[in-house]
């Protein structure tokens, strides 16, 4: 059965799982804390997050990190409510 | 809830695009009922906007680690737990 590239259980890996701890970056936890307001707010729940990264190709997937795969839901899931217009975020960091 | 703790399940091993809860390395597997929760709303449909209901029967399911992963004898008499949906399981003998 071909499995999607987050359904990776049992996978061979070229190295061992780093199981460190590290420090949390201020944008991670603002990442966090919107993630948790749109859930209290009723806007996006988290099996709609959890479906928008395994909509993530798996090259972006791989490339991406914990928190940056949270994001790339977030924009996915509220552009496809409508909640943002596509391209918004873009926009608003160029501008 | 229609599994008792104890009861041998398999997973099914069907196909199913979509977001689902079931870890593909457990599709096809037999394992055991380790607890019955309780019902929740259903991330399969709760993932595409809608409210999740009726609520689906939650199992925490144990599987020996050979049955999962064959060939790795270090982890000896070691188990695999993981939840799964009620319909997610079938009966096996």
């Amino acid at each position: 059965m071909e499995q999607a590239v987050h359904d990776r259980g049992g996978w061979p890996a070229d190295e061992p799982i780093d199981r460190s701890e590290h420090e949390l970056a201020d944008w991670e936890l603002l990442t966090d804390a919107i993630v948790g307001a749109l859930g209290e707010s009723g806007a996006m729940n988290v099996d709609e997050l959890r479906r928008g990264i395994e909509g993530m190709s798996p090259a972006e997937y791989e490339h991406a990190s914990y928190y940056e795969r949270w994001l790339y839901s977030v924009e996915t899931i509220l552009t496809e409510k409508g909640v943002l217009a596509p391209g918004e975020v873009d926009r608003r960091l160029a501008g | 809830m229609s599994y008792r703790v104890g009861q041998r399940v398999r997973v099914a091993a069907r196909p199913h695009d979509g977001h689902h809860r079931t870890p593909g390395y457990v599709k096809g597997k037999t394992g055991r009922v380790e607890r019955a929760h309780r019902s929740f709303a259903n991330p399969e449909t709760r993932a595409y906007g809608r409210d999740g209901l009726p609520e689906q029967p939650l199992y925490l399911v144990a599987f020996a680690y050979d049955d999962v992963w064959p060939g790795e004898s270090r982890h000896g008499s070691d188990r695999i737990c993981v939840d799964i949906f009620e319909h997610w399981l079938e009966e096996t003998a």
